[in-house]
């Protein structure tokens, strides 16, 4: 043990803010029944500028299902959808959302009922069934959003399609709302929207900083607003306030690993049962990661937009994000964040839950060896269910990997 | 220097004391059910034997699944490292190492120096490890040290298509009932434990010469059912099953 150990992180003040606004937030879909609010159902990827615009309060499946996770009722929801009859093999988040739809025996007491189905299949296929489901049980509209997949670029024929599908979005919306759909309110949300991006790309910046001052389980934590509340302004300010914070670490020498020697790049999703248990046996290497590929897939495709037409531009920027796109594609993006942020080693979570998200990775991972000549490590399980995951055998495999960084560095094991 | 490496693996305790890189004596017990009692043990024995005192020895090494509940250890490393470290240690040409242990295997790319270049395990899955084999054995009812030699005999090695340990077992018990030659079906078995290692070790650049360590490695089955998927000899040393704790007593030189 080093004096270090005993060093506490310093907590970040914007986390209490966060949670107050995640509650406010949880507490007005919750109540949308007295207020007349409604409550749309929506994937992670999916556009919800729309639905800000209409006042239709966005409520996301899968942060409830990293909620889920992160309590560690995942298995036990996971195991009453294999009772109703879902494969082992399903997306956990999949499967503890159905769960919890019907038995109301998640966190919080289960999600607000919804009135309507968004569902953007730029993540995964699964969705697609995932919201059939939801529509048939609860009886409400579903609107299906389908984004081709661009394995190296975005053509005509595509653009058009999806083009028009956000038309048929928005008429979807004035008819479930009962109102039309208001041009410049929309255009005011695409500006908060972006502004909400490019703030939350400048604190995920922050740890190119040597040593870094957050690490990716940071962002794990306060992503969870960019992806619920986008194009509002509590989320502009929100993260110019973690980014100033972030600053203000830098300057006053908090570090987020007090002694970092190595930095790492996350791929895939958390594994959200296990997150303070992988952040404290990096630390214990005095590892830090400094980035991961899933946080940043918010702010990934901001270079589509056109912030004098955020309508116009989001069919592309909707569809062409990290998970929409090829191997290649999705390869070159982690060369230029291994760059960036000045990267040792890649750890990759191959998450038997996120097909879309795995399946390359071992493609991947040979090219950043070639390319890179970097070490990278696998780590499996599914992200929301905890009986998929072996402590033992993890806990060996990052102890090897540690040591095969310290080995190739020259370091003594 | 003496030092000593001691490996606690799920089925087997290892225990390697090495003076300047002369193997002095290896002991090997059953870990049973406390980690820290098989560590005691099977160093105690092994130092008794070697008539050597405690303090006569400078530094050990714990490697293993239960590497962290060896309190006397100075350090604890991974298997991966120490198995990499030993088998370099045994043939500094080895380029990568195949561990077949217990309850998981393994391939290591490995370079001059003995260090790791890459790795890769099998996942939780018990298919493709000694547990496997164990299992197999009890189903066919042959005793797991003659399994190797039977399927060397076998004239037509059976078909195994499940590669969970659960459907395998039930897949050899119909063979079984349809009559298949017992010598058949254990080929099968070392068959389709070569092809999930084989296919594994694909996930990292494999060059020759390749070395196999672990208990497994004492199964000639095992290894030339291997040697045809790699297409290239594996060596194996006598000292295979005890291969990790030497690379263990070997680094335990240099921390």
């Amino acid at each position: 043990m080093s004096a270090a150990d005993s060093e506490k992180p310093r907590k970040f003040r914007a986390a209490k803010r966060m949670r107050e606004i995640m509650t406010e937030y949880y507490i007005e879909a919750k109540g949308a029944g007295s207020t007349g609010k409604k409550v749309a159902w929506i994937t992670s990827g999916g556009p919800v500028e729309p639905l800000i615009a209409m006042d239709v309060i966005p409520v996301y499946p899968e942060n409830y299902g990293a909620m889920i996770g992160a309590s560690h009722m995942g298995g036990d929801l996971c195991a009453k959808a294999e009772a109703m009859g879902y494969s082992t093999d399903l997306c956990s988040y999949a499967r503890a959302d159905i769960a919890c739809a019907r038995e109301n025996g998640g966190p919080i007491g289960g999600l607000p009922k919804p009135d309507m189905l968004i569902c953007c299949n730029n993540i995964c296929g699964t969705v697609l069934k995932w919201y059939e489901t939801h529509a048939r049980y609860f009886d409400v509209p579903l609107f299906i959003f389908d984004t081709p997949f661009c394995h190296t670029e975005f053509p005509d024929i595509a653009r058009k399609y999806v083009h028009r599908q956000l038309d048929e979005y928005v008429a979807f919306l004035e008819e479930a709302c009962g109102r039309p759909f208001d041009l410049e309110k929309s255009s005011e949300v695409g500006r908060r929207s972006l502004e909400g991006q490019r703030l939350w790309q400048e604190v995920l910046d922050t740890a190119a900083h040597r040593p870094a001052p957050m690490t990716a389980f940071d962002a794990f934590f306060f992503l969870a607003l960019i992806v619920t509340l986008r194009g509002t302004q509590v989320v502009v300010d929100f993260y110019r306030e973690l980014l100033s914070e972030m600053r203000e670490r830098i300057e006053q020498g908090v570090w987020a690993i007090p002694n970092e020697r190595f930095r790492l790049l996350w791929d895939n999703l958390p594994v959200w049962y296990r997150l303070k248990w992988l952040s404290d046996t990096f630390a214990s290497h005095d590892a830090c990661l400094v980035a991961d590929t899933y946080t940043t897939a918010w702010c990934g495709s901001m270079k589509y937009i056109d912030e004098n037409d955020f309508f116009g531009s989001m069919a592309e920027a909707y569809t062409r994000i990290y998970l929409n796109i090829g191997v290649d594609e999705m390869a070159k993006t982690i060369f230029s964040m291994i760059d960036k942020y000045q990267v040792d080693g890649l750890v990759m979570h191959s998450n038997r839950s996120c097909k879309p998200y795995s399946f390359g990775q071992y493609d991947i991972m040979r090219m950043v060896q070639e390319e890179k000549g970097i070490p990278c490590m696998i780590i499996e399980s599914h992200m929301t269910d905890e009986r998929s995951f072996s402590e033992s055998q993890t806990l060996t495999r990052i102890e090897a990997f540690m040591e095969m960084i310290r080995q190739r560095k020259g370091l003594r094991s | 220097m003496i030092t000593a490496g001691i490996d606690i693996g799920s089925i087997t305790a290892k225990a390697a004391v090495v003076e300047d890189g002369n193997v002095l004596g290896t002991k090997v017990i059953f870990t049973g059910y406390n980690v820290e009692t098989a560590a005691r043990k099977v160093y105690g024995e092994l130092l008794a034997e070697l008539g050597l005192p405690a303090d006569a020895v400078e530094r050990v090494v714990a490697t293993g699944y239960g590497r962290n509940g060896v309190p006397f250890a100075d350090k604890a490393m991974t298997e991966i490292i120490c198995h990499a470290a030993g088998a370099h240690h045994l043939m500094p040409e080895v380029r990568t190492v195949i561990d077949i242990g217990g309850q998981d295997s393994k391939a290591m790319a490995v370079d001059h120096k003995g260090a790791v270049r890459d790795f890769v395990m099998n996942d939780k899955c018990a298919a493709g490890t000694g547990r496997f084999l164990e299992v197999m054995a009890r189903a066919l009812e042959v005793n797991l040290d003659d399994f190797g030699n039977q399927s060397l005999l076998a004239p037509a090695p059976a078909k195994i298509s499940s590669i969970c340990t659960v459907f395998a077992e039930s897949e050899v018990i119909s063979l079984i009932s349809r009559g298949e030659p017992r010598e058949n079906i254990i080929a099968g078995i070392h068959d389709a434990v070569a092809a999930r290692v084989y296919a594994m070790a694909q996930r990292i650049k494999a060059d020759p010469p390749i070395m196999m360590t672990g208990g497994v490695a004492k199964n000639q089955g095992v290894v030339k059912a291997l040697e045809r998927r790699f297409g290239s000899p594996i060596s194996t040393h006598e000292l295979a099953q005890v291969n990790g704790a030497i690379g263990a007593a070997v680094l335990a030189s240099g921390i």
